[in-house]
């Protein structure tokens, strides 16, 4: 909020171009979906109850994927919610955010193993911003994962695209995963 | 309150000796292994006797034996009238794993049967709606048999890593 | 009509799917499609190479109450073992069931009023299980998920200002179930809305294998810690509180709320008692066994957690890892009686009715 911060006595006007100001009222207005998925989704609640406050980042809960700006995919992705995940993703209106909160969707966390029916990261079907580790991480950890959020939000230019066609991202991700085999 | 010696006893006196038999291993819980076939009367009678009267199903396993190439059912009985408690077992071959469903006597049984079906693959008789429960329906094998494979893609997303 | 509400429904409390067949407003029925949150918990059980690695995924199975999955877990063990644990560990492991059982009460509540449009009950109790969740981190090292109780006794001792900052939080918690019930229990918005729906009279209960609050909302006493005493339950004095219909019909979803709320106090009583009984020395890792080794034999056990009768069924082998473990889990059984008790209802009252049984999906799915 930095500008706001500071006073403005001799005039009312802020000079700042549009793509900055655009720029800071987006990252300053991150609504995120309001669905949870397992464990970390109850330390995702944490965060946004008494103690945490999201809302002092003006981060707000949404119901429906229309109105979000980001998707925190909170917990294990399992390959019968997968195709879910991905509907809610396109669902969303650009420009829009993911963050992986937890091992668990960042690589399968403790079920990469013998998981037979565990999604091993969400990331093979929907591009992601931030990752934040831990089983669960803390709520601060979270915190931390919106704030290089708005990190990334900062420098971006509106005009340019944003990721590229989501397509294009997965048959990426599929390549590289028979490369690797 | 009884002991499971006389719940079997009580059993063996309605039903004979045939169809049933008490077994215990080292350690843990006793049980009664029924024939399959019987599995349906014997679980009525066990929950209308009014001296049994095990009127809730706490749990019902599907478990697989490979070396016998064998799948089994244990039902965990309860009364909340006189607080005992009775586990009940069947055995079926791998070939043809049928047992009658208990879903009529005990309603708990429709949800444990579909996922003993999903997890093992026994198949319960005059099931209402024999379907896997946990799994999506175009999954292949069932997991908790000791020599499942799992499949390499579901709908062309990568199971492993 | 038929609707679909789920998997990313905001108050289907996780990834559950109900198709909802529709005459007007009204529920013909309700079909739960679950399994999206199924990660294989029995599969893991089998393949861990020792009884002690399952405890971690315990933990995961019913996360908002993981304590007493955990306990759970361990007696079962402890029982093939036949195993003597130590009087300290006992106490501590007791204290903290019951702590975790206020815990887990508190979200089911909390969240049951946000479904129903309360906000405000919701953060006074998330600020009450933060409190509880401080103890619990400083005496594990985690706030949600523990492996905190060891086969045989706990990980590791206490934090020395354990009995101090619990004796403080059951002093501060007992004035706020007063102000919950003033702000929920008896709020006419919320009776309206809670009163004389989902109805679940005692015989369709016990056939569907109902336990824990919602059988008890039902009217039926009957709890594990009194009926099949484990650990040191026996010791303690405490009630059990049933639904008696008192804004509506017996079984409604109002009985199964305040018979949480209820239980809160009784969790608290039992823990003072505890705590005043407690030694204060002890190692409480010297019955741990080194090698985990059961003999051939098979058990059931079940133990009381805050969403009813949890029960491990474990065979073993006389390997090191289980043969078979599996999980009768109390969300499981309730979400199957769904659709006896949403029957005739109006579809806004379904949410209702989902928060009442207070189900974790982790639980339902394993
Ligand atoms: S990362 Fe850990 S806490 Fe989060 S969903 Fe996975 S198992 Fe649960």
């Amino acid at each position: 909020m930095g500008m706001l911060d500071k006073k403005y006595h001799d005039s009312n006007i802020i000079i700042v171009s549009l793509e900055k100001a655009l720029n800071w009222a987006r990252k300053n207005s991150l609504w995120y979906e309001q669905f949870g998925l397992a464990c970390c989704a109850i330390e995702m609640m944490a965060t946004a109850a008494s103690r945490y406050d999201f809302d002092r980042f003006g981060i707000l809960p949404r119901s429906s994927p229309r109105q979000a700006d980001v998707m925190i995919v909170a917990g294990t992705v399992t390959l019968k919610m997968a195709s879910r995940i991905e509907r809610l993703y396109e669902q969303m209106s650009e420009p829009r955010y993911v963050i992986s909160m937890g091992s668990c969707s960042n690589c399968g966390g403790p079920y990469w193993e013998h998981g037979y029916h565990v999604l091993k990261g969400v990331d093979k079907v929907i591009p992601v911003d931030v990752y934040v580790p831990g089983c669960p991480p803390r709520p601060e950890a979270l915190l931390e994962g919106f704030l290089k959020l708005q990190e990334k939000i900062t420098g971006e230019t509106i005009i340019g695209e944003k990721d590229k066609d989501l397509e294009a991202v997965k048959a990426e991700i599929i390549d590289s995963n028979k490369d690797e085999d | 309150m009884k002991t499971p010696e006389e719940i079997f006893e009580h059993l063996t006196s309605q039903f004979g000796e045939d169809e049933l038999s008490f077994e215990s291993r080292d350690i843990g819980q006793p049980w009664i292994a029924v024939q399959a076939s019987k599995i349906r009367e014997v679980s009525k009678f066990l929950r209308d006797e009014p001296d049994l009267l095990f009127n809730t199903l706490m749990c019902l396993s599907g478990v697989h034996y490979p070396k016998e190439e064998e799948l089994g059912v244990a039902y965990h009985l309860n009364s909340t009238r006189h607080n005992h408690s009775i586990a009940l077992k069947v055995r079926v071959p791998e070939n043809e794993p049928n047992v009658p469903s208990v879903e009529s006597i005990w309603k708990t049984a429709n949800w444990h049967e579909r996922e003993a079906w999903d997890m093992t693959g026994v198949v319960f008789d005059d099931h209402p709606n024999h379907k896997r429960i946990l799994l999506p329906e175009d999954w292949e094998g069932h997991p908790l048999r000791k020599d499942y494979v799992q499949q390499e893609f579901y709908q062309g997303i990568p199971t492993g890593e | 009509m038929t609707i679909n509400m789920g998997p990313q429904h905001p108050s289907t409390h996780g990834v559950l799917r109900l198709e909802l067949d529709l005459d007007g407003e009204v529920i013909k029925n309700t079909r739960p499609n679950i399994g999206y949150l199924h990660r294989c918990f029995e599969k893991y059980a089998e393949k861990m190479d020792d009884y002690s690695k399952v405890v971690p995924y315990t933990d995961r199975m019913d996360y908002v109450s993981a304590m007493n999955q955990e306990h759970g877990y361990v007696i079962a063990v402890e029982r093939m073992l036949e195993l003597e644990v130590p009087e300290r560990v006992e106490y501590i492991r007791v204290i903290l069931a019951e702590l975790q059982r206020i815990a887990s009460h508190l979200l089911g509540i909390g969240t049951f009023g946000l479904d129903l449009g309360a906000f405000t009950p919701f953060l006074y109790c998330f600020t009450e299980r933060e409190k509880i969740l401080d103890i619990f981190e400083r005496t594990s090292g985690a706030r949600l998920l523990y492996n905190y109780f060891a086969i045989g006794g706990l990980i590791k001792d206490v934090h020395p200002d354990f009995k101090k900052d619990t004796a403080e939080f059951t002093k501060t918690l007992r004035p706020v179930i007063k102000e919950l019930n003033d702000l929920l229990s008896t709020n006419q918005i919320f009776i309206k809305r809670t009163a004389n729906i989902g109805v679940l009279p005692e015989k369709v209960a016990l056939n569907y294998g109902a336990s824990g609050p919602v059988l008890r909302g039902s009217g039926v006493e009957w709890d594990l810690r009194k009926n099949d005493p484990y650990s040191i339950y026996d010791r303690f004095e405490f009630d059990i509180p049933t639904g008696m219909g008192e804004v509506g019909t017996i079984g409604d979803c109002w009985d199964r709320y305040i018979v949480r709320v209820r239980e809160m106090e009784q969790s608290l009583r039992i823990i003072e008692q505890a705590l005043d009984s407690m030694p204060d020395e002890g190692d409480v890792t010297e019955a741990v066994p080194k090698r985990i080794r059961p003999k051939e034999g098979e058990l059931y056990a079940r133990t009381e957690t805050p969403r009813g009768e949890l029960g491990y069924y474990i065979i073993s082998d006389k390997s090191a890892s289980p043969y078979r473990v599996k999980a009768r889990a109390p969300s499981f059984v309730h979400l199957g009686l769904l659709p006896a008790i949403s029957k005739g209802a109006l579809i806004a009252d379904m949410v209702a009715i989902v928060g009442s049984i207070d189900i974790v999906l982790g639980e339902v799915d394993r």
